[in-house]
């Protein structure tokens, strides 16, 4: 089985040549939606501590939470976590072989997208 | 000397991975449940005073969702940032970034227990 053609074999598509869709998008936007939650989950663990060691600690780890940027990584967490979330939900959807189709799938992307936002926005009201 | 078959089932997907599959699918299905919970129940807690916030988390119940959402939250992370790591980093920067990452989630995850656990004892 010896390969004489090695090297000069047709390539898969690879990500600069291949066209963005709202499918592969979606599953790009979970892993950095999971990665980025890192931050808010140091920041919260940060103020549990603070919490636990003094009321002068934790004001300063309660205004840096409270701050504008504080307020903006939190914001921003939110959406990524309840996206992160839908996301998951789609995934183990499809772990069970369920709703695979492009139409369905893309269907499912939008509602990850729509969703979040919307679960953003309820959140914001009731917390 | 080893067959190829006898190679496959002891190393790679056969054994390890599948194991990281489930692991990453059970914690995502407790933490569909325990992140709702977290978000609407300690985040309302988010700027109020410290006396307020401490006499909350030390409640049984906020107390118990907080370690757990710890606990499953850090190994989830620990075990997701270890696949993006094996797909984009490579050589000795993806083993010293794989230890690092899963030390760093394991510190947090133990770090924010002691926090907790001071709170609630």
């Amino acid at each position: 089985m010896a390969d004489v053609n090695r090297g000069n074999r047709p390539l898969s598509p690879h990500l600069t040549i291949y066209r963005p869709q709202l499918t592969s998008m979606t599953s790009i936007l979970t892993r950095i939606t999971g990665n980025a939650l890192l931050v808010a989950s140091l920041m919260i663990v940060w103020w549990v501590l603070a919490a636990a060691l003094s009321p002068e600690y934790f004001a300063f780890a309660d205004a840096v939470l409270t701050s504008f940027f504080g307020d903006l990584i939190l914001l921003g967490s939110v959406w990524a976590l309840w996206y992160h979330l839908l996301a998951g939900v789609r995934h183990l959807i499809w772990d069970n072989a369920m709703m695979l189709d492009i139409p369905t799938a893309e269907k499912l992307g939008w509602a990850c997208v729509g969703g979040s936002f919307l679960l953003t926005a309820l959140t914001v009201i009731l917390v | 000397m080893i067959s190829k078959l006898k190679y496959a089932f002891s190393h790679g997907s056969l054994s390890e991975a599948v194991h990281h599959a489930v692991l990453m699918k059970v914690s995502s299905v407790a933490l569909l449940v325990l992140m709702p919970l977290f978000i609407f129940i300690v985040g309302p807690m988010i700027g109020r005073p410290h006396a307020e916030v401490v006499a909350f988390l030390g409640q049984p119940f906020p107390a118990i969702v907080v370690a757990l959402t710890f606990v499953v939250g850090f190994k989830h992370f620990s075990d997701g940032v270890q696949v993006l790591l094996e797909d984009y980093v490579h050589g000795t920067a993806r083993k010293i970034s794989i230890m690092i990452m899963t030390g760093l989630s394991y510190a947090a995850m133990l770090i924010g227990l002691y926090a907790i656990v001071k709170i609630a004892f």
